[in-house]
């Protein structure tokens, strides 16, 4: 962002070059706010804690409210009471959940970096407390906001339209009018939004030039500059003739988790939302520890899920191990010479593994958790003995 | 019938080479040539030829065919691709201007092509790549590597050297070649262009086994419009190629028979390379068999001129440096480069050189050794490096320095980075003195990956008796795997950086009565404008930089590697996301157990 200032000083668009890559809203705000680069990044990390805090807030007392009417309405089987979660239990949430996030040490390097991913948490936190509160226009505007900065958060869309959906009452049934009249006018805003963020980067440096830069950049990945994703080394070693094919290939892996997962998960929309910024961290073009830190800051809310983990403790081992190589084996790449790309790589595809890893082990548990709640905890088969759950 | 053939006699002597001058008539072109041999402060020798083919043709109005001295290939290139001024140089070593003083005229290291099209050229790319692709087929030279990545359009460095109508810098393509190497095989096809080739005049000297046993060899075609005459009515054409060639008593080989004895002037010359001279003890005597094997026994028939200037200016005033044999025919006192020099003048064409030897010898022996007075400090040199460690960042540096009293003179820096070295021009700085200058006018066009490299012009005022240093950071990119070298630990060559300024002098440089023709070439490169500067333009070191590298070895590892790393992820959710939870029900065996329980059944065992 500084090396764009600079450009934009000597009277050089900021996107002829190479090396600036983000959008002109932000050449804007810190064209007035340089000086204070350090205060904006404590900042916007503060009040991302706290947009996730109060959104966690809200989202408990809806999870309360809909765990009554199940009950009250007999959906859940006699024995599980275990399961059923209390308002003391679920009380410090919310602070956990902003302590995660201020307290990650993921966090902490990407304020101390000053890097704008901070911002990108910010909006798409505003957009998850917007959403949670119900207000499908502030909800629209952040998901565009965000979009505009780095386009993944388009696949957001789909859990929020979810929610905005369940929380005003509207069945989703593909028939029902009332589900495509709210669809339509939520995507409308949407767009729009969209649409009048994009003309107003055009007119603060009259071109459009920052297109190609950003989204362009975003898409086809021209820069190999090594980081914790998996595309770097790929596309560093891909032949020629197939790079077209697999950049395509990797973009549309981000994108088609959505239409599943929405079928799977259309009751639980904010798990939904979790899974969704987690597979955008893992396999977006260029990821950073700060995006990992975001996804990362919604595990307290799943705590109640600890029990059906199975392999929770060798993934935080493998996620912890690898954080920690990762300076070591970079300094001995790129400093010592003593060790080569192949190194960083190794520890890249395990960290990366962990983060599947993880996220799928938090997918099952949950999933098996509402098993649970509608057929009961202590299993028996036919004949009697205790049963054992399987996925066929 | 005895008159037609005393006419056929009469006309076959009439038409044969004839001693005096061929003179120049309109339509007509001609050839000067001239070897420069000028002594450098440690000992070494330069030697600068010169082969300047004049034609009073319009190349670009009407189909010219009739090429007599001018070169077919050039003239027809010239013409074909609407090129007003080509510079192409082929350069091996560097000058190294703080020891040598000002060059004559400098190129980098490696390939350099700059030309300036016609105002016709509607598509100047393609006619650039059409001309680098035609130059590679005739100097041999791997000139069909110059592409967008490595071309540039400076706007304030290259201002045409010839004639002039205009200038729109659009029109001028720049590009450097650093890791070009130069050798035998650039050389002939540049003799070949020569009118008398490598068989008369002084291009019998070029004899490749000597020429690149040197420090510093040069090679370059200049083709430029002039004026015809004083009155500048009409454009003749000029075709200059020079030769540069810097012997040094080292790199020579030759044992050194100085007045002390050979082996303590060997032992003292291995030093001497980092001493700036050698301060007791005489150098070596160089004449022209010394340098070239060969010497010279007549002028090129072709030529209206041919002569042999040796500097033997004095720099000390009293006393003389250098004694040449056989003596000169005349003195001839010029004003180069700010400084008045006085040189031997062998005319080979004139009747009474080759009176008494049929082959002429320059031979220069050292009257007394040099000392520090006569050291010429160049007013303006510059030197750059690269700092900084690891392969992530890095600094470029450039000092230059002015070394005059009490002028002080501004300098165009231009500097041409490949785009894998991001360039970050927040960081620039340029320090004088202690603190900071900021240049007059910068133009930066940063680089595009794969596409552009980045340009870097900047107007720097350089004060009196000062250095200036330039710094600025930059990223090492990786690379595809495919983009890399096959020697990618080698490093990455960054062209030299170009300076060119207008460096005052003392003494009043241009006498408006010579006229262009008279005066030595090696004095008429430059156009000046005024009598109180002189152009000069110097390069820097070009720069070696290592990139971080993947592992070559390792293409279908990784692809199957971080396809598994996708596929982990694509197989856990599709589990997760297409099927549901059931109570296992205990299974009621597969075929193997079917198998085991009928084999248990025939032993009496009881089954599974």
């Amino acid at each position: 962002v500084v090396e764009g200032l600079a450009l934009l000083d000597l009277g050089v668009s900021p996107y002829s070059g190479a090396i600036f890559h983000e959008t002109p809203l932000i050449i804007y705000l810190f064209h007035f706010l340089i000086e204070y680069a350090e205060l904006v990044f404590m900042i916007t990390d503060v009040l991302t804690a706290v947009a996730l805090y109060l959104a966690i807030q809200d989202f408990n007392k809806v999870v309360f409210k809909k765990q009554k009417l199940l009950i009250e309405l007999d959906k859940y089987a006699p024995d599980v009471a275990e399961l059923i979660r209390t308002p003391m239990e679920m009380h410090y949430i919310p602070l956990k959940v902003a302590l995660f996030y201020l307290l990650n040490p993921y966090t902490v390097m990407s304020c101390v970096a000053k890097s704008t991913c901070a911002i990108n948490n910010t909006v798409i936190a505003f957009f998850i407390l917007a959403t949670i509160k119900g207000s499908a226009f502030l909800s629209a505007v952040f998901l565009a906001l965000a979009t505009y900065q780095s386009l993944y958060p388009l696949t957001l869309f789909a859990p929020a339209l979810l929610y905005l959906l369940q929380r005003q009452f509207i069945p989703i049934k593909l028939k029902s009018k009332s589900f495509w009249l709210y669809t339509m006018q939520y995507a409308a805003l949407y767009l729009c939004s969209l649409v009048v963020i994009i003309c107003l980067s055009f007119f603060l440096l009259n071109s459009w030039d920052f297109i190609p830069s950003v989204y362009g950049f975003i898409l086809s990945v021209p820069d190999l500059t090594p980081n914790i994703g998996l595309f770097w080394y790929f596309f560093a070693e891909m032949f020629e003739h197939f790079s077209l094919f697999f950049v395509c290939v990797f973009q549309i892996n981000v994108f088609f988790y959505t239409i599943p997962l929405a079928i799977k998960l259309k009751e639980h929309p904010v798990f939904f939302m979790f899974v969704q910024i987690a597979i955008i961290s893992i396999f977006k073009s260029y990821p950073t520890v700060g995006d990992i830190a975001l996804y990362m800051a919604f595990l307290p809310v799943w705590s109640h899920l600890y029990r059906f983990l199975r392999n929770i403790f060798i993934l935080s081992c493998v996620l912890i191990v690898c954080s920690l190589l990762f300076p070591v084996l970079w300094h001995l790449w790129i400093y010592a010479g003593s060790a080569n790309s192949n190194f960083y790589y190794a520890i890249t595809l395990t960290f990366n593994i962990g983060q599947i890893l993880l996220i799928s082990d938090y997918f099952y548990a949950f999933l098996r958790r509402e098993y649970y709640l509608t057929h009961g905890l202590h299993l028996t088969r036919q004949d009697g003995t205790e049963a054992m759950l399987v996925l066929k | 019938r005895g008159g037609m053939l005393a006419a056929v006699l009469l006309l076959l002597t009439a038409a044969g080479p004839g001693p005096g001058p061929v003179p120049v008539r309109a339509g007509r072109d001609a050839l000067r040539e001239e070897l420069l041999l000028s002594p450098l402060p440690d000992g070494d020798v330069a030697a600068t030829f010169q082969f300047r083919t004049r034609w009073d043709a319009d190349l670009q109005r009407g189909a010219v065919s009739h090429y007599r001295l001018f070169p077919k290939a050039l003239g027809q290139l010239v013409a074909a691709l609407g090129v007003r001024e080509l510079h192409l140089a082929l350069t091996q070593g560097f000058w190294r201007t703080r020891v040598w003083g000002q060059p004559p005229l400098q190129a980098p290291a490696g390939a350099e092509l700059w030309v300036w099209f016609q105002p016709t050229v509607t598509d100047v790319d393609k006619a650039w790549e059409e001309l680098s692709n035609i130059l590679s087929g005739i100097f041999c030279a791997s000139l069909n590597f110059i592409d967008s990545t490595n071309t540039v359009t400076p706007t304030a460095s290259f201002k045409p050297l010839g004639l002039a109508n205009g200038t729109d810098h659009h029109l001028l393509r720049y590009a450097v070649l650093p890791r070009e190497v130069v050798c035998t095989e650039n050389l002939t096809p540049w003799k070949k262009l020569l009118p008398c080739g490598s068989k008369a005049g002084l291009a019998v000297l070029l004899k490749a086994e000597r020429l690149f046993h040197s420090s510093y060899h040069s090679q370059a075609v200049h083709i430029r419009p002039i004026c015809r005459d004083a009155s500048c009515l009409a454009v003749s054409w000029e075709l200059r190629q020079t030769l540069t060639v810097v012997f040094d008593t080292f790199s020579s080989g030759q044992g050194k028979k100085g007045k002390l004895g050979s082996s303590a002037l060997w032992s003292l010359s291995v030093h001497s390379t980092s001493l700036s001279l050698p301060l007791t003890l005489l150098p070596t005597d160089w004449s022209l068999f010394k340098m070239f094997s060969r010497t010279l026994t007549d002028a090129c028939p072709l030529a209206s001129q041919s002569k042999v200037y040796v500097d033997i200016s004095p720099k000390n005033k009293e006393k003389e440096l250098l004694e040449v044999t056989p003596p000169p025919a005349s003195v001839h006192e010029a004003i180069v480069q700010g400084d008045k020099r006085t040189y031997a003048v062998y005319d080979l064409l004139s009747p009474s050189l080759f009176n008494t030897s049929r082959s002429l010898n320059v031979q220069l022996k050292w009257k007394r050794p040099q000392d520090s007075s006569d050291l010429p400090t160049p007013i303006l040199h510059a030197q750059r490096y690269v700092s900084g460690y690891g392969l992530q960042t890095g600094e470029i540096s450039t000092l230059i320095y002015n070394t005059h009293p009490y002028r002080a003179f501004p300098v165009v820096l231009l500097e041409t980075v490949p785009w894998y070295l991001r360039l970050y021009v927040h960081t620039l700085t340029i320090i004088t003195k202690g603190k900071e200058n900021k240049p007059s006018y910068i133009h930066y066009q940063p680089a595009q990956d794969r596409r552009r490299p980045h340009l870097l012009e900047m107007l720097i005022q350089l004060p009196a008796n000062s250095v200036t240093k330039i710094t600025i950071q930059f990223e090492r990119a990786l690379l595809k795997w495919t983009e890399y070298t096959p020697d990618p630990n080698h490093g990455f060559y960054v062209s030299s950086s170009v300076l060119s300024a207008l460096v005052p002098s003392v003494i009043a440089m241009k006498d408006v009565d010579v006229d262009v023709e008279q005066s030595s070439l090696f004095t008429s490169l430059f156009p000046s404008s005024d009598g109180s500067s002189y152009f000069v333009r110097l390069y820097t070191e070009p720069l070696l930089v290592n990139l971080p590298t993947p592992d070559f070895s390792m293409p279908y590892n990784v692809i199957c590697l971080t396809c598994t790393v996708v596929a982990v992820c694509y197989g856990s959710f599709y589990n997760l996301l297409t099927r549901t939870f059931h109570v296992e029900e205990p299974s009621r065996g597969g075929l193997a157990k079917r198998l085991a329980n009928i084999i248990r059944k025939f032993r009496g065992v009881p089954p599974l």
